[in-house]
């Protein structure tokens, strides 16, 4: 099978037939390009929607109050509520499944007025308490100094993390770490600053943002034990949304409200959002690879074709082999190896140029920052190599038809044609 | 060398068949040069088919070299062709696409010899030939008489016991079809069975023995006198 005489008997026949040749490869060639370029872009769509959605832990969620809308306990419907400090405690007990929790306050610019300042430069921003384990539910990129720590927490420190545009806004070039801004009239020591993981709107809203320590927070502002929200994450082997269920039940015992009280909280769950994005992308790659491995049979079928023209082209050769004593099985080996060769180099130049594109289109496009929906546009070795491998198998049953017909050939009759 | 007995052949023809062959005996010894005539529809072309083991038979034995060629599998057919036997065509049926020393070499190849040793003994045979410069030459580039030698050549390269040549000399000009046969006479007296089928009697009276053939029957098998 492998001795380098066969090879050159192939390579010769090849190679003198060149345009039979070259039209034969190019069916090959085109569809494992289309093939290519296609799933790239399927995964480009694919990565740039995920950035999107910027490093968001898959299992986590996100649950607020809002009014109650059963009357419950003596208690009217219509009633609002805050969750607090000591709700937190009781969900950490009550709940297993639980990978993080954290309590969450925010504090906006009210009425468009400016609420943070440093020296005679203000601006409108969002202001947030949290505890520094926010960080594994929705990430973010350090740049200099530090996140809020666990020591800032327990001494209710006054400091501060301040997202780019705060950065920017307030000090300008200058650096931040250790200066005082001013929120609310309170000031807060800058300990560091850093830059979202999202793009496009996403990234924006997170550059205005700065981060001080909750319990800070509460009593810096006069929050007392109140929770704006909480942001929990659940362990990778529980399902969130029965994570978000028992934090809720722990949460209506606890406040009186009715069990079967569905408009009392309102929560965002990632893992649900990620499962319809997960399902339209499968749907997508799905679609890309019908289209494509449709292309790319309709490349192997005309190679099939183009041999069994070979094949009537040969008969007089074929018959002329077998006459000076070629068996069956070496004319059909070299028929087959030639459709496979073939097929595998054609398939061959066809992913390396697809490859090619697809980086160079990746390259264009740039790192992640971009705020397009299409990021990084490549496929990985694996896929390359699967359809590398499909190709060279149909390289073999595109050859077979033809070589079957090619030893039904007599010799008599082949050499009869003239 | 060759021994036939009662060899029958007969074709099908939608719902008939045609008997070409009506029982052949014939014997041709170790180092003879034989011609068969006929005119055509004798059954000439099937029986050089069938010694050439291109082509079943149906009745009758067939022997060469003291072995019995029956019914053999095509992969049987083409090893006991390769070693056994050389063909020359009248359409010298050359490989359009490889040179003189390759189409020669050809043969060895389906013997596994190797490529440096297939090239040497290729250009060895083309010299016998007097075909050593034209190596190089695709079959295109040659003569009608050049192309019949390589292909004499491609026939001897396997050092076959016997050589079949389909009317070696009907696309050739008187001139180039004595030089054809004389090359075969010469390759003949080196030791090969040489037998040739023809409708030229000045190519056959170059023969040993003249086998005539007639709707199927051998009418007459003549001593040739020189």
């Amino acid at each position: 099978m492998f001795d380098g005489d066969r090879w050159n008997e192939i390579f010769s026949s090849l190679a003198k037939n060149k345009l039979r040749t070259f039209l034969t490869a190019f069916g090959v060639f085109w569809g494992i390009f289309m093939l290519i370029i296609m799933l790239g872009s399927g995964n480009g769509l694919e990565n740039g929607i995920t950035k999107n959605f910027g490093g968001l832990a898959t299992n986590s969620m996100f649950i607020w109050t809002q009014q109650t809308s059963i009357p419950y306990a003596g208690l009217p419907k219509g009633r609002r509520f805050s969750i607090v400090n000591e709700d937190i405690g009781a969900i950490k007990r009550e709940v297993s499944q639980l990978e993080v929790l954290a309590p969450r306050n925010q504090l906006r610019g009210y009425g468009g007025g400016n609420n943070v300042s440093y020296n005679n430069k203000s601006g409108n921003f969002s202001v947030y308490g949290d505890y520094p384990e926010i960080l594994t539910i929705s990430p973010l990129n350090i740049t200099s100094g530090r996140f809020i720590n666990q020591l800032d927490l327990e001494e209710e420190r006054k400091t501060v993390v301040i997202g780019r545009n705060v950065k920017e806004v307030l000090f300008g070039d200058s650096n931040p770490i250790n200066e005082n801004v001013k929120i609310n009239g309170v000031y807060f020591k800058v300990v560091g600053v850093f830059e979202s993981t999202k793009s496009g709107e996403r990234a924006d809203r997170d550059a205005q943002t700065l981060f001080i320590p909750f319990t800070t927070f509460q009593k810096a502002f006069n929050y007392g034990n109140r929770v704006g929200w909480i942001a929990a994450n659940a362990v990778a082997s529980a399902s969130a949304a029965k994570v978000e269920k028992d934090i809720t039940a722990v949460l209506k015992r606890r406040h009186k409200v009715a069990p079967n009280d569905d408009r009392a909280f309102g929560a965002f769950n990632a893992s649900v959002r990620f499962q319809e994005m997960q399902g339209l992308f499968n749907a997508i790659s799905m679609l890309i690879w019908v289209v494509g491995i449709g292309t790319l049979a309709a490349g192997i079928i005309g190679v099939s074709n183009i041999m069994l023209i070979i094949v009537k082209e040969r008969t007089k050769e074929i018959g002329i082999r077998r006459a000076i004593g070629a068996t069956p099985v070496s004319i059909v080996v070299q028929i087959m190896m030639e459709a496979i060769v073939l097929t595998s180099l054609a398939g061959y130049f066809g992913l390396l140029l697809g490859v090619g594109v697809t980086e160079l289109i990746a390259n264009a496009l740039g790192p992640a920052e971009g705020r397009t929906m299409f990021t990084n546009p490549t496929i990985d070795l694996r896929i390359a190599l699967t359809a590398l491998a499909i190709l060279v198998f149909s390289g073999a049953i595109a050859g077979l038809i033809p070589a079957r017909k090619a030893i039904k050939i007599k010799p008599i009759e082949a050499l009869r044609t003239e | 060398m060759i021994k036939l007995e009662n060899i029958h052949k007969s074709y099908p023809m939608g719902k008939t068949s045609l008997h070409v062959l009506k029982g052949i005996d014939l014997h041709i010894k170790d180092g003879e040069m034989v011609s068969i005539m006929g005119s055509s529809g004798s059954g000439k072309s099937t029986l050089l088919n069938i010694l050439g083991m291109l082509d079943n038979y149906d009745e009758g034995t067939y022997h060469l070299d003291q072995t019995l060629i029956k019914d053999l599998s095509e992969t049987k057919a083409a090893q006991y062709r390769n070693k056994f036997l050389g063909f020359v065509f009248q359409s010298f049926n050359l490989i359009s696409f490889k040179n003189a020393m390759e189409n020669v070499a050809l043969p060895l190849y389906y013997q596994k010899v190797k490529r440096s040793e297939r090239n040497k003994l290729a250009i060895e045979y083309l010299d016998k030939v007097g075909l050593k410069p034209w190596a190089e030459h695709m079959p295109n580039e040659l003569s009608g008489g050049q192309k019949q030698r390589v292909a004499i050549a491609r026939a001897l390269i396997t050092q076959p016991k016997v050589l079949l040549a389909d009317e070696p000399t009907g696309a050739l000009d008187s001139t180039t079809s004595y030089e054809v046969m004389k090359l075969l006479r010469s390759i003949n007296e080196e030791g090969i069975t040489v037998i040739i089928v023809t409708h030229e009697n000045d190519i056959a009276e170059r023969t040993d023995r003249i086998i005539r053939l007639k709707d199927g029957r051998i009418i007459a098998k003549e001593k040739v006198d020189v």
